[in-house]
């Protein structure tokens, strides 16, 4: 026997690690995500009654993972019996069950995390889908939560979930780690994927709370379970580094009653100077071998920020120096906007200020929330208050966090004293 | 195996009428590969847009019935394990390198009907 609490921990412990691990092995036997699924949430919840009976299993990912492919196996032979008592309707193709027991007699764990990740990541799903399917399947966070960090209602999400499934399996995405030709375009919406979940609980789209913890962490969980799978891919660790430093800063970025601060104002002695250290070697892997991709520079610039003794003696020409870079492998119109930021520091607020409305004219932001608020600052700081008090306004109109909002107030009421 | 439909959208169709041999060479070639892979089922090239019909309803009207930039230029069936495999097939049609493009779709049914000669 063991104590009720802690068998509740090491199940909750359980689900946070192993889900993936579980899911992913059982998919295998089931064939069927769907079926797979239904068998590892039972494979849980008999967790709970036999783990208090028997105690906590030393290996509890192959237990589970035993429990939910018997499960599996029972599941395709109660199908196959009751096709075979039906022989004129349907002939049972092959022995599923006996190619499935072969595959693996003594209960194993097979790592088949990465064939999980890279199906619902797989480009033939909307990135909408993609997200849902891989906080649902790869995270194993329940539909209702899911719902909730997209904001939707839960039978809206269940039927996102249910559609992305159903074209899985009726158009036959594959089980499958893609080949190695193949892998820099499957690899990209996995990152971009991990990347969403994190921003999303980095700055919370809307409410009251900057971060969302729970997505941040899971952001995070993602992105180590990948390095872990892929260690040698370059953008696997530039994304996991990008994620760490940025992450460093969460304890900073609202001071004690909630309200936002820059960058300038936040207080680097509490950073996580030990996720910034990772970070850093990471980076500096990543940066030696040939053309540095995305994530690379994106984590080299967010660490260059990072590491500063102080916001005065960060090295802005470097900073921008990568942003150039990161132009070249990644031409999008938000990283041109952040480039002006370090650019205004090297050249001065009015050449920053030509290059937003340069952008601004092009059109490639219209209604990116902080394209005004860039503007609105760098009108500041070059003496035009009039204009500035305009742009904070638009800012303010298109955003929807509440403490960015309480932020772009402040700013504006400032202008008046 | 699965049968995958695979509709290619361009700008127009290459096998406009007295099209040389050289305009329709690589579709042709590429036609002539995927006989060879073995994966090929059946294909169709079609005529330009300018011989399109649409009817809506009961109104007939001249013309592709989505008025896009691009139209079904062709489509051809496919046989393949998986979507992955359709796709790297589909990926090589020309139109793909051309400006336009190529829609995979499962097939539900159907087939070439058999009639007495």
């Amino acid at each position: 026997m063991s104590e009720p609490a802690a068998v509740a921990a090491a199940i909750a412990d359980a689900h946070r690690r192993e889900w993936a691990l579980v899911l992913a092995a059982t998919v295998r036997v089931a064939g069927d995500l769907d079926l797979a699924e239904e068998c590892v949430q039972e494979a849980y919840a008999a967790a709970l009654h036999s783990w208090t009976r028997d105690g906590v299993p030393n290996n509890p990912a192959a237990w589970l993972t035993t429990a939910a492919r018997r499960r599996a196996v029972d599941a395709i032979r109660r199908e196959q019996t009751f096709r075979s008592k039906l022989p004129l309707l349907a002939e049972p193709e092959e022995s599923t069950v006996d190619r499935l027991l072969d595959a693996d007699p003594d209960g194993g764990v097979p790592d088949d995390r990465l064939r999980l990740i890279f199906t619902c990541c797989h480009p033939a799903l909307s990135q909408e889908a993609q997200v849902a399917l891989t906080l649902r399947l790869v995270c194993g966070v329940p539909t209702p939560d899911v719902a909730r960090a997209f904001l939707v209602s839960e039978p809206t999400m269940a039927a996102r979930l249910t559609r992305a499934k159903k074209k899985i399996s009726g158009a036959r995405i594959p089980y499958r780690v893609p080949r190695a030709a193949e892998l820099p375009d499957r690899l990209r919406p996995v990152l971009g994927v991990i990347h969403l979940l994190f921003t999303m609980g980095h700055t919370a789209p809307s409410g009251a709370d900057l971060v969302n913890a729970d997505l941040v962490e899971r952001a995070l969980h993602l992105a180590r379970m990948l390095r872990e799978l892929m260690p040698d891919e370059p953008e696997v660790r530039g994304l996991l580094a990008l994620l760490l430093v940025t992450d460093a800063r969460r304890a900073t970025r609202v001071d004690a009653a909630g309200r936002l601060l820059r960058l300038q104002d936040q207080d680097r002695s509490r950073w996580d100077r030990a996720a910034m250290a990772q970070a850093h070697d990471l980076i500096v892997a990543g940066l030696r071998g040939g053309r540095p991709g995305r994530y690379v520079l994106q984590a080299a610039i967010a660490s260059l920020y990072a590491e500063a003794p102080s916001y005065e003696q960060t090295d802005w020409p470097q900073i921008v120096e990568l942003y150039d870079r990161l132009l070249e492998v990644w031409p999008s119109p938000v990283v041109a906007l952040n480039r002006t930021v370090p650019l205004a520091m090297v050249a001065g607020p009015q050449a920053a200020l030509a290059e937003v409305e340069r952008l601004e004219q092009e059109g490639g932001l219209a209604g990116y929330q902080y394209l005004p608020a860039v503007k609105a600052d760098l009108l500041t700081r070059s003496g035009r208050e009039a204009e500035a008090r305009v742009a904070y306004a638009e800012a303010l109109a298109v955003a929807a966090n509440e403490t960015e909002r309480a932020f772009l107030s402040e700013r504006l009421a400032s202008l008046d004293r | 195996m699965a049968q995958y439909a695979v509709l290619i959208y361009a700008n127009d169709s290459a096998h406009r009428a007295h099209a040389t041999r050289e305009e329709t060479a690589p579709h042709d070639r590429h036609a002539e590969e995927l006989e060879r892979s073995g994966a090929m089922v059946a294909a169709y090239a079609l005529t330009t847009r300018d011989l399109a019909t649409s009817v809506r309803g009961d109104v007939v009207t001249d013309g592709p019935f989505v008025d896009a930039k691009e139209i079904v230029a062709g489509f051809y069936i496919l046989e393949a394990p998986d979507l992955d495999a359709a796709l790297a097939i589909a990926m090589l049609n020309p139109a793909c390198h051309s400006g336009g493009g190529v829609e995979i779709r499962p097939i539900a049914g159907g087939g070439v009907v058999e009639r007495p000669a």
